[in-house]
């Protein structure tokens, strides 16, 4: 059976939250194998895009499709069996609080398939062994550390051998120690397993080191997209900024204002006959 | 999972419970046997009344105000129309004579009814299977009112007729 | 507010439908009676022994200014069967289990696990929400019971022991009174309760914003919308019982 190429398309997207156009004409495509990263300031809907793709959310217009399907037209049980396809680390993982982390990553396979408890103990030791955690199996999830709860988390979205798996925000938050298992275990896992990463994020440096291509959305659309190194080598003044960090640009540091001279010169709060 | 078995200990023992009241409230409370407080065992002695108003099974038995037993049943005979009372008498009261008289009387002015025996001055004594034959019925408030009206009516009326 | 009826009504049939799917796993909603029901235990215990003593006292008291005390038995038996049973127990519940419920869901909210379990394409309806709801539901009628009993034994105990009622006038009077259809009435507005608490826990929870203060939001908002509810629904059934 030939592979499609694009393992995700989204074509002409339009999205709105309420008075707020989040996406306006959004179009991207992931490539089978890859990598590929999604970038962009706080707040421009990469959150949202992610759940676009898994179907919890609809676009107003424009379509999405994921591994060859429209998600928008699925039913219930289709877009089920769609998810199961696909893998998805949270930002602060989501581990089940009162499940341990063998109970955990466990979770999808007890809740889907019947395989008899031998196998299904070897399968979860496997995938957490994956991840560098085999020994903290009896653990609860109060008791790990961001980094760990993090690794257990992708252990429990790969235990199912998804095609897709998406990152969102993966690194945050996290030590340069833990920063960099994580980003080492996105890259090994997407190339020994062969599936397709997609990751969100705005850590240009940690991303960029794995991404085989990546877009910079801002504004509701795609402003720029590429591999890291052109993304490096870019002119616009958006893609600078943003790819190197400085603090005033097009994105600029004062929230619109009015003339701050007057503001401070205005002798309307001052007692009568004192002057600024 | 060894946490799980506890669990459903607990939670069986609680279910379990909850069903145990559930049943005692549906067959135990409305109307039915009951089963003797805690009172000390006795004797049962029986008496025959006219009209015993609404006294119930379990129901006191008291002398010069003092309880000293319960009643256990209140039956109906058919063949001298009677109602037939009997009553488990305290172990302890074993000199109660036994041409006493056994009255159905009320607590307070609206209050339930209960038996009150009143001594008699025999040298026989009560004992277990003894019948009491001196009894008093029940008065019952419809029926005295009654008769309070109609004694006023004739009062009336026999005024009437002496002034004629 | 009429949106919020009609929010409350469309999830009410969304966690019906879940609780059939819901029934194959046993194991989560006897954990959820347990939460619910074996943990309220104490409370409930304790509440209905002392509320039981204050009927003791109280109506043992009014009824001797009419020469009735021989019915306390009857009068307690009443209260609590048709009324202080199902209620207090239902306001006592939305306090300590419907908290628990909200949090505890708000707070899978607000860490993102009902979203990953969707994206797990496990439907959390049917293995977080439908099973509390389920326990919750189990639980109350037979806390409720548990209450009555305790109460009638702690008006008993005031009746007997302080203020000089017989025991034998106590149990006799109530049992001759008492009918099935009272204790009928009590256990149907004990269901009715339960699903109203469990409703609202699970709804609050469901819907909390995904914030600390989000999930405090909730807890408070459960405890208020029950007992209000509670309250409202006890004046329909007595109503319509009579």
């Amino acid at each position: 059976m030939p592979v499609n190429p694009a393992v995700v398309e989204v074509r002409g997207v339009s999205y709105s939250a309420g008075p707020r156009q989040i996406f306006n004409g959004l179009d991207l495509a992931v490539r089978h194998g890859s990598i590929t990263a999604v970038m962009g300031p706080s707040g421009t809907g990469k959150t949202t895009l992610l759940r676009l793709l898994t179907g919890q959310a609809y676009a107003s217009a424009g379509s999405v499709r994921v591994l060859g399907q429209d998600v928008a037209s699925l039913k219930r049980a289709e877009l089920f069996a769609l998810r199961r396809r696909m893998g998805m680390l949270f930002q602060n993982g989501a581990l089940l609080t009162d499940l341990n982390v063998f109970e955990n990553v466990a979770f999808p396979v007890r809740e889907h398939a019947r395989l008899p408890e031998p196998v299904l103990r070897r399968l979860v030791l496997m995938k957490l062994e994956a991840v560098g955690l085999r020994g903290a199996e009896q653990l609860m999830p109060q008791e790990l550390s961001g980094g760990m709860a993090r690794r257990v988390a992708l252990a429990r979205a790969i235990v199912m051998d998804p095609e897709v798996l998406i990152y969102d925000e993966p690194f945050v938050g996290l030590d340069p120690v833990s920063m960099g298992i994580i980003v080492r275990l996105i890259k090994r896992l997407n190339d020994a397993l062969g599936i397709t990463s997609i990751v969100v994020s705005h850590d240009v440096a940690e991303v960029g080191s794995i991404a085989d291509y990546s877009y910079l959305l801002a504004g509701g659309k795609v402003v720029a997209s590429g591999t890291t190194a052109e993304l490096q080598a870019s002119n616009d003044p958006s893609v600078r900024q943003f790819m190197q960090g400085t603090s005033d640009g097009p994105v600029s540091f004062h929230y619109p204002a009015g003339d701050y001279a007057g503001a401070l010169l205005d002798s309307s709060d001052l007692p009568k006959g004192v002057r600024a | 999972m060894k946490n799980q078995r506890s669990l459903e200990l607990v939670t069986g023992l609680f279910v379990l419970l909850g069903l145990a009241a559930l049943v005692f409230l549906t067959t135990q409370l409305p109307g039915s046997k009951l089963a003797v407080l805690g009172d000390t065992a006795g004797y049962e002695v029986s008496a025959r009344f006219e009209n015993v108003g609404d006294l119930q099974a379990g129901a006191p038995v008291s002398m010069a105000g003092v309880k000293i037993g319960r009643v256990s049943r209140v039956v109906f005979d058919s063949t001298d129309y009677k109602a037939v009372v009997s009553m488990v008498l305290d172990e302890r009261y074993q000199r109660i004579p036994d041409d006493s008289w056994a009255g159905i009387e009320t607590a307070g002015l609206l209050g339930a009814k209960y038996v009150g025996l009143d001594a008699g001055g025999s040298e026989t004594y009560l004992k277990s299977g003894s019948q009491i034959e001196n009894t008093q019925s029940a008065m019952v408030l419809e029926k005295l009112i009654n008769r309070l009206f109609s004694a006023f009516a004739s009062k009336g009326s026999d005024s009437s007729e002496e002034k004629k | 507010m009429l949106r919020d009826v009609g929010a409350v009504a469309l999830f009410l049939v969304r966690v019906l439908a879940a609780c059939g799917p819901a029934l194959r796993r046993p194991s989560l909603i006897v954990r959820q009676v347990y939460n619910s029901g074996a943990r309220s235990l104490i409370i409930i215990m304790l509440c209905g022994v002392v509320v039981g003593m204050i009927m003791g006292l109280a109506f043992s008291d009014m009824l001797a200014r009419f020469g009735s005390e021989s019915a306390l038995g009857v009068a307690a038996g009443l209260a609590l069967l048709k009324e202080l049973g199902p209620v207090l127990t239902a306001l006592l519940f939305a306090g300590r289990a419907g908290t628990s419920l909200a949090s505890e869901i708000g707070l899978m909210r607000a860490t993102d696990q009902l979203t990953a379990m969707q994206v797990m394409a496990v439907d959390p309806m049917r293995n977080v929400v439908a099973p509390r709801f389920l326990g919750a539901v189990i639980a109350m009628p037979l806390l409720v019971a548990i209450f009555n009993i305790l109460g009638i034994y702690g008006t008993q105990l005031i009746g007997v022991t302080v203020r000089g009622v017989d025991a034998g006038t106590f149990w006799s009077q109530m049992q001759n009174q008492l009918d099935v259809s009272d204790v009928g009435e009590g256990i149907a507005k004990s269901l009715v309760f339960g699903v109203i608490c469990a409703l609202m826990a699970v709804y609050q929870g469901y819907h909390a914003e995904p914030t600390a203060e989000g999930v405090g939001l909730a807890t408070t908002r459960t405890v208020i919308s029950s007992s209000v509810l509670v309250l409202v629904f006890d004046y329909i059934l007595t109503a319509a019982f009579l």
